[in-house]
């Protein structure tokens, strides 16, 4: 697996990036992932997001499902897009440190 | 797609040139943008698979065991003496080339190892070689080819080239099941720890929680409970939707994209509209909570592991038979190798639809019926009040997924439901759908974003078809009754045919069905204003 450095920071990531220990994110991880994905800036509305993820994932050990990531945020599909090129699965999970979801999505 | 950087003009400029060099030079450059991310060592453990490694396809070193030649000699015999299929896909066929432009990959690409024929041909000259005499008398005359390392990267990147669609199967005059080869194919290269993440994590996922996802059974029923709230809010309406509930007729059994995705989520509120209005007897499951099964994309043998567990909870909620949704590969399982793999499912009853006392004579032995079949037998017998200008801000074509189609022939059911449920609804060109239908490119555990450039090109013909109904008919609507359909053709489209959206038929059943005791209807499912209204 490769590593991920960003400034002094040293990640253990997947080939898309991915946290390979979603347990030992933190704010300063987020800012490293999110310049992975385009994200310049962590607004905010990034910021909501990204802890809405992590709430959902440490009770639920997934992220949400989209609609109810939309809905719980107050943010359109689109504005998620806006804000994370990749999309809610790949870009916020990423800089959120939750794991790729896979299956039919 | 943040890092797909070519252009649509770019891409679509095929070179139908063979290459100078001759087909049985093995050597291929396994490049960035076509192949998908070699599976996670610890998935292989956690499914009891041989080799796990940490490898990438573009690895210089595969890390091959000592005897893996052997290990290959030893998967084909067994292969050749279990299935008969593969012996005589092997032998039969010759090279007419009826199949060779009619896969979605060479339509694509322009790659010549993409026209079945020579895909197939990859493994076919390795058997003919090891395993006929007049191969091992004449060798290269006859187009025998040693197995050797190159021919390995080879068989990996083709065989994950294939979407195992079938189409190219339609039209070989002696039948051969392309899908099948391609099976095989996988199944060898499994045997040495070769397959891709997008197919062995949502099959330990699967193993682990029920679903490709992972998704768990407080994270299931979270999922269905927002669904029902949400529900109530666009309809008006409180539906109740039983999970793990011993008692009811019904086991309904969906793939979990539906409840994780978008714009599958939609039809999933479809799903509930509907068994609501007609007071449906049915339960759903955390554990059977994937209709999915990727098992079908990496071997018989991960296939049927997975497809038990559908008729192990069936037995243990002591359901009468199963009601399938919206998902693809699941029905090629479902209507071609349960019963024989898993079979006959004598516990349960013959289908028989308690609205209508329709009697679904053709799934008597698996004992699970598709969504879109139990339907249209509803609408056909008057049991469902439509209104279908709901839909008008909809102008739809529809793509049939591949499975459906060719695996069970599901041509009409879909369509009949469509044209009672809207007003617009147009037919692709007569060569691009039905059993003829073309791929979204992304089947087969092939739909993941590190492989875009290969999905984009193997799903041009797909697009290309909707773009000319855009053009011809306004169509701003792709349906489709398969959830990696869902996933892969909303990119798809934004890359070839901007401005047409991707939607399931149960959404739009969803929107036009008018429940007792609704409030006024103002927005569709997705919570956009009906025409009219906004």
């Amino acid at each position: 697996m490769p590593n991920f450095e960003w400034n002094d920071l040293n990640i253990s990531v997947d080939e898309d990036g991915f946290m390979d220990q979603p347990e030992d994110w933190n704010e300063q991880i987020a800012l490293a992932l999110a310049s992975t994905e385009s994200v310049d800036v962590l607004t905010d509305n990034h910021w909501k997001v990204v802890n809405y993820l992590r709430e959902y994932y440490k009770e639920f050990g997934i992220a949400p499902m989209i609609r109810k990531l939309c809905k719980q945020t107050g943010f359109s599909l689109k504005e998620i897009y806006d804000m994370f090129p990749s999309g809610p699965a790949k870009g916020a999970c990423k800089v959120a440190g939750l794991p790729k979801p896979t299956g039919c999505v | 797609m943040a890092e797909f950087k070519l252009k649509p003009e770019e891409l679509g400029r095929i070179n139908y040139q063979p290459p100078r060099k001759g087909w049985m030079d093995p050597h291929v450059d396994i490049r960035k943008g076509t192949y998908c991310y070699g599976a996670v060592p610890e998935t292989l453990r956690y499914l009891d698979l041989p080799f796990p490694k940490k490898w990438q396809p573009n690895d210089a070193d595969w890390q091959l065991p000592p005897n893996w030649k052997e290990i290959i000699f030893e998967g084909m015999r067994q292969r050749l003496n279990k299935f008969r299929s593969f012996k005589i896909f092997m032998d039969v066929c010759v090279r007419c080339g009826a199949c060779a432009d009619k896969c979605h990959y060479f339509i694509g690409s322009g790659d010549p190892k993409n026209m079945p024929v020579l895909r197939a041909e990859l493994l076919r000259s390795v058997y003919r070689r090891d395993f006929t005499l007049a191969g091992k008398l004449m060798g290269k005359m006859i187009g025998a080819r040693e197995l050797n390392e190159e021919v390995l990267r080879e068989w990996f990147y083709y065989f994950y080239q294939c979407t195992e669609c079938r189409r190219c199967s339609v039209f070989c005059p002696y039948g051969i099941d392309t899908a099948e080869i391609t099976m095989m194919g996988r199944e060898l290269l499994n045997l040495l720890g070769l397959s891709i993440e997008w197919i062995c994590t949502p099959l330990s996922n699967c193993f682990r929680t029920g679903n490709h996802l992972g998704i768990q059974p407080h994270g299931f029923k979270d999922s269905i409970e927002f669904a029902v709230d949400e529900l109530a809010e666009l309809t008006g309406i409180q539906v109740n939707v039983p999970i793990n509930e011993k008692g009811h007729d019904i086991l309904f059994v969906t793939p979990s994209a539906d409840y994780f995705g978008s714009p599958h989520y939609f039809t999933l509120l479809g799903y509930f509209s509907l068994f609501h209005e007609i007071g449906l007897n049915y339960t759903m499951s955390s554990y059977a909570s994937d209709g999915g099964n990727f098992g079908l994309f990496h071997s018989h043998e991960m296939m049927k592991r997975l497809n038990s567990k559908i008729y192990l909870e069936a037995e243990r909620l002591g359901v009468k038979w199963i009601l399938g949704g919206e998902c693809g590969h699941m029905w090629r399982v479902l209507h071609q190798y349960m019963d024989t793999m898993n079979g006959p499912a004598d516990f349960l009853q013959v289908p028989k639809s308690p609205m209508t006392g329709t009697v679904f004579e053709n799934a008597a032995s698996t004992k699970m019926v598709h969504i879109t079949e139990f339907t249209a037998d509803l609408i056909k017998h008057n049991k469902l009040k439509l209104d279908p200008s709901r839909n008008n801000h909809w102008r739809a074509t529809f793509h049939d997924s591949c499975n459906p189609a060719r695996a069970m022939g599901l041509i009409e059911e879909p369509r009949y439901v469509i044209r009672n449920v809207m007003n617009h609804f147009y037919e692709m060109p007569e060569n691009t759908i039905k059993e003829q239908t073309f791929c979204c490119g992304s089947g087969s555990g092939l739909g993941t974003d590190e492989n875009m450039e290969m999905r984009l090109r193997g799903g041009l013909p797909r697009a290309n078809a909707v773009k000319h109904m855009k053009e011809t008919k306004d169509v701003n609507l792709l349906l489709c009754i398969c959830a990696i359909d869902k996933a892969t053709l909303p990119p798809l489209l934004e890359y070839w045919v901007p401005g047409v959206e991707v939607a399931g038929v149960h959404e739009l059943v969803g929107n036009a069905l008018v429940m007792k005791g609704e409030k006024v209807r103002d927005t569709d499912l997705r919570g956009q204003p009906l025409q009219g209204k906004e």
